[in-house]
């Protein structure tokens, strides 16, 4: 095996571990650390596909963010931090099987696929090249894009504000 | 070897959407969403690695910035939820049952 499959061997593991821990844990609390594990070992994954940027914005917005977010709102919604409660619904049964389908479905489709060969050479994909396109062919997307986010933010303040 | 790195989404994808069907506390169900948009981006990543073109980056940048405003905006509606009807079993907020 080369170097890179052994990589992806290991950080496919991580990942995949990890998000069954988000999805099992039995504590909500600790659903969350296993999601910012599965977030990390993405970013291994983007690593691996020498996607440096995005791995640090990974780790930056999802790892960094999105986890702090989440735990001040498990500790301001949930009455009892750190008790266990029964966290799975009804459907066990019914969402292990669709789960199964769609990643059976997904597997048969990926597996049979006829991909293209990978081409040989250099590749153009480089962080230079990304934030060239991102401030030319594709600025008016970026723009739209902080507008969201502020209009993101100031929904999130309204609606999380206390009333008077 | 993309093969591979497709199939590691597939599986994160139906781990997050199991989450999804079957947690009771709606910050669960927003774990779970996460990890489907998590497996999507790297199929992109993977896809613009396999053929070298940045475009599939640019689109897992966007993705991951919009789950950012996403992820703050439904976590302030389970909040409001939650001071409202002091509960966020998804079991028990069933206002709009028909």
């Amino acid at each position: 095996m080369t170097g890179e499959a052994i990589g992806l061997l290991v950080v496919a593991l991580a990942l995949l571990g990890s998000s069954l821990g988000v999805v099992l844990a039995k504590n909500l609390f600790h659903s969350v650390l296993w999601l910012a594990a599965a977030l990390v070992a993405t970013a291994g994954l983007f690593l691996l596909l020498h996607a440096e940027f995005l791995a640090a914005a990974q780790v930056l917005l999802y790892a960094g963010g999105v986890v702090t977010i989440v735990v001040f709102a498990i500790m301001l919604t949930e009455r009892l931090v750190g008790q266990t409660l029964r966290q799975m619904n009804r459907g066990v049964g019914w969402g292990t099987a669709v789960a199964a389908v769609v990643f059976g479905t997904i597997a048969l489709v990926v597996v049979r696929a006829p991909l293209p060969p990978a081409p040989v050479g250099e590749s153009a994909a480089t962080t230079a090249a990304l934030g060239r396109a991102l401030l030319t062919d594709w600025v008016l997307p970026f723009e739209v894009l902080g507008v969201l986010f502020v209009a993101a933010l100031l929904g999130a303040v309204y609606l999380a504000r206390v009333e008077e | 070897m993309l093969k591979a790195y497709l199939l590691v989404a597939a599986a994160v994808f139906a781990i997050g959407l199991f989450g999804v069907l079957t947690r009771r506390n709606a910050v669960g169900i927003l774990l779970g969403i996460e990890l489907m948009l998590n497996a999507v981006n790297i199929n992109l990543v993977a896809f613009a690695w396999h053929h070298g073109d940045i475009t599939g980056w640019i689109f897992a940048l966007f993705t991951i910035a919009i789950t950012v405003a996403e992820v703050a905006v439904g976590l302030a509606i389970v909040i409001v939820i939650f001071r409202v009807r002091r509960t966020i079993e998804a079991d028990h907020l069933t206002l709009l049952r028909g």
